[in-house]
């Protein structure tokens, strides 16, 4: 019995006809003439331009130093007035040092926990794969203090931390470059938004309503 | 509630003349396709390197489609390798029947969906309805055409036909069907809108074991799946559930993962005018502690290497379903998704549904007509589709028939009945043209008999000039006019022949 994958392929070998003889190698098969990099960019203007792009898309951009990260970590969940928090198992103990202890209820990312568990945490706070300037975009790859992906997508408040200049890249084309595709990935750009209603953008659908993306400069 | 179905609809001429009679319909979509172009065109303009990303997106698309055979294997080993399991539909009736079975076989009746192209070309949703199992969209657009019980008319926001106040008052009247009701007094601001579809499929995300969603990309070295989104159903449906399975037609693959720089670039800014859409995820046959534990991916072909076998047709299939030609499309704009009679409207429905399915039904034989030929809908396609060619072609295999392939089988494809005067009057303009005494004699005639033409033609071309007047013809003809015009020197224009 030829199976429906038999068919297919065979429907589209008949379809191509016979292969041709001579055929280039993929990478020089396609004219790639796009650039890598819209333009070329200090340190500081990459980081600033990242801050202009999240921000326009109604995103929170906060700077810091790697000594103001906790107290302003303490401030967010404050004013957000998060009562719980969850955190990857990886995240470096001094970024929460700042936290009142009484005013936050700590859990760490763990299998046990339920999705429900997780509807009743306020806030997350992560770090990052990496993050591209030219388009406004945090990537997580399930890597170092990020967590598994429901931590970063069941709350409604995500504190996402950057470390520049180093996590910080131009664009796309030069990101993709560092990610391993074998890690499920999270490209975020904004809080959760919708052109649904009459083509328009509006924020705050089901992922997190609001978006602190912190950049810590060394 | 099964949703609406395109089935039985008529063909597009009597379907636009009831849609141009609603005004509202006209003012919702005039309203959303004008915001659209602007933003469009401000967020393409950012890039001075787009016809180079445009080109490139083509031919990445070209060359996978010339080796869809290999990269289709190189998939298939990737993503089980990677854990995942991959099932090969030929038609809508044999992915159904996976899908369905895949479903059944969680032992669960609810499943929570992410919006998807061609679970709507298949039907699935009255399929997995018809065994029992209840599938919940939950992109907010697919929400409202599904709570309204009505059917999709955009690729990219399915209810553009309904303008806000219409959304509000359907999630008052609606939403306690499926599940918790909407607020009361629910404005119809476009935020509490919003917080209302949050509040109503929260608690289905959070209990949801099955989820089915659609692929913009499939990595054929590693395996990898791709989906853009902008609220975070997607990320729900796609992370939460313990299986997953994904519905993706069988050119959606693109060979690198380095590829994804091109079309990562040219979607958001093509679909929804942005810089980057707000989610976009990855994923990579399953991971261990991290998402759903159970993949399966179904590749379906239904039509696609149908047309894959035409040289001039098979362009349609690089299409990443961006709508920015549904966008800029005067036609559309003026008679909504509902009359192209598919889950596919616009330019890209006028030239992928008859190619899909055949132009054998009065409705698709009628679609390649739905256009003005005006070519906005080729300058914005972020692949280079040259959608007026393709209309053109599919005009002349309806009008005149010829060779085709279908399901693996070579065919002779015979004109579609009705369009008898078109065949009629193109085998005469051949002619006419290719016998210039002719010409000239019969363009003196019309034009010295001009006062008696009818503004409708009679007969089988009766049908073609309901929707159009017949062109005035000028007092003189082109030739005549030519021959006796005076030249202000005195060239030899006597008799309108010259020496050369
Ligand atoms: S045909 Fe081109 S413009 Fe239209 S939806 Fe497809 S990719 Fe977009």
């Amino acid at each position: 019995m030829t199976t429906s994958r038999d068919q297919i392929l065979a429907r589209i070998r008949t379809a191509l006809g016979p292969p041709a003889d001579h055929q280039p190698p993929y990478e020089h098969a396609i004219t790639r003439t796009y650039r890598t990099t819209h333009a070329t960019r200090t340190p500081r203007e990459r980081t600033a331009l990242l801050a202009d792009n999240l921000t326009d898309y109604r995103a929170h951009v906060h700077h810091t130093t790697p000594d103001g990260l906790p107290a302003l970590i303490a401030r967010l969940l404050a004013d957000h007035g998060s009562r719980t928090l969850i955190t990857p198992t990886d995240l470096p103990p001094h970024w929460l040092s700042a936290i009142p202890p009484s005013d936050v209820e700590i859990r760490t990312d763990d299998p046990h926990l339920t999705h429900h568990d997780l509807d009743t945490t306020d806030s997350v706070v992560t770090g990052c794969a990496l993050a591209i300037a030219e388009t406004g975009t945090i990537v997580l790859d399930t890597g170092p203090g990020q967590g598994h992906r429901r931590i970063t997508l069941i709350p409604d408040h995500h504190i996402c931390v950057i470390h520049a200049p180093h996590q910080i890249h131009d664009s796309l084309p030069q990101a993709l470059l560092h990610l391993d595709p074998t890690h499920p990935h999270t490209l975020i750009s904004g809080p959760s938004a919708t052109s649904d209603i009459e083509l328009d953008r509006v924020e705050g659908v089901h992922g997190p309503r609001t978006l602190d993306a912190v950049i810590v400069t060394e | 509630m099964s949703g609406g179905t395109f089935m039985g609809m008529p063909a597009f001429p009597q379907a636009a003349k009831a849609a141009l009679a609603d005004t509202r319909l006209r003012a919702n979509l005039t309203h959303a396709t004008h915001t659209i172009r602007t933003k469009r065109a401000t967020a393409v303009a950012e890039l001075d390197d787009w016809n180079d990303l445009r080109e490139a997106g083509k031919q990445i698309k070209d060359h996978t489609l010339a080796h869809l055979d290999t990269y289709l294997l190189q998939l298939e080993a990737a993503v089980t390798t990677a854990g995942g399991t991959v099932h090969w539909a030929t038609d809508a009736d044999d992915a159904n029947r996976i899908i369905t079975d895949l479903v059944h076989a969680t032992g669960h009746t609810e499943v929570v969906k992410v919006k998807s192209m061609a679970t709507q070309e298949i039907g699935l949703n009255h399929a997995l309805e018809q065994a029992g199992i209840t599938a919940v969209e939950t992109d907010l657009a697919e929400l409202i055409v599904q709570l309204d019980d009505d059917l999709p008319s955009h690729i990219l926001v399915p209810a553009i036909h309904k303008n806000r106040a219409q959304i509000r008052d359907i999630f008052t009247h609606h939403m306690h069907h499926w599940g918790r009701p909407a607020p009361d007094n629910l404005t119809d601001t476009p935020a509490d809108l919003a917080e209302a579809a949050r509040l109503h499929l929260r608690e289905k995300f959070l209990r949801a074991k099955v989820a089915i969603s659609g692929a913009n990309f499939m990595i054929a070295e590693t395996g990898t799946i791709v989906v853009l989104e902008s609220e975070g159903n997607g990320r729900m449906c796609l992370t939460l559930p313990d299986t997953l399975i994904t519905l993706a037609g069988i050119e959606k693959i693109l060979p690198t993962w380095q590829d994804l720089e091109v079309f990562l670039q040219t979607l958001p800014r093509s679909s929804t005018a942005e810089r980057m859409n707000p989610y976009t995820t990855t994923w990579t046959g399953t991971t261990p502690h991290d998402g759903p534990q159970n993949f399966h991916l179904v590749l379906l072909d239904n039509g696609r290497t149908n047309t894959l076998a035409d040289p001039t047709g098979r362009q349609a299939l690089r299409c990443i379903r961006c709508s920015a030609c549904l966008n800029v499309c005067p036609v559309y704009e003026r008679t909504g998704g509902h009359t192209y009679g598919s889950p596919y409207p616009g330019p890209i429905g006028a030239i992928l549904t008859p190619q899909l399915h055949g132009t054998t039904t009065p409705l698709h034989a009628s679609l390649p007509y739905a256009s003005t030929l005006c070519g906005a809908c080729y300058d914005v396609c972020p692949v280079a589709i040259n959608i007026p060619d393709i209309l053109i072609h599919l005009r002349e295999r309806i009008t005149q028939g010829g060779s085709a392939q279908q399901q693996g089988r070579k065919v002779t494809v015979k004109p579609a009945k009705g369009h008898a005067a078109e065949r009629a009057a193109m085998r005469t303009a051949q002619w006419a043209l290719t016998h210039p005494t002719a010409l000239g004699t019969a363009q003196r005639l019309a034009t010295t008999t001009r006062r008696l033409h009818p503004r409708r033609l009679p007969g089988p071309g009766k049908a073609w000039t309901t929707t159009r007047d017949l062109p005035t013809l000028p007092p003189t003809a082109f030739r005549a006019w030519w021959k006796t015009r005076s030249l202000p020197t005195s060239a030899p224009a006597q008799n309108g022949r010259t020496t050369p």
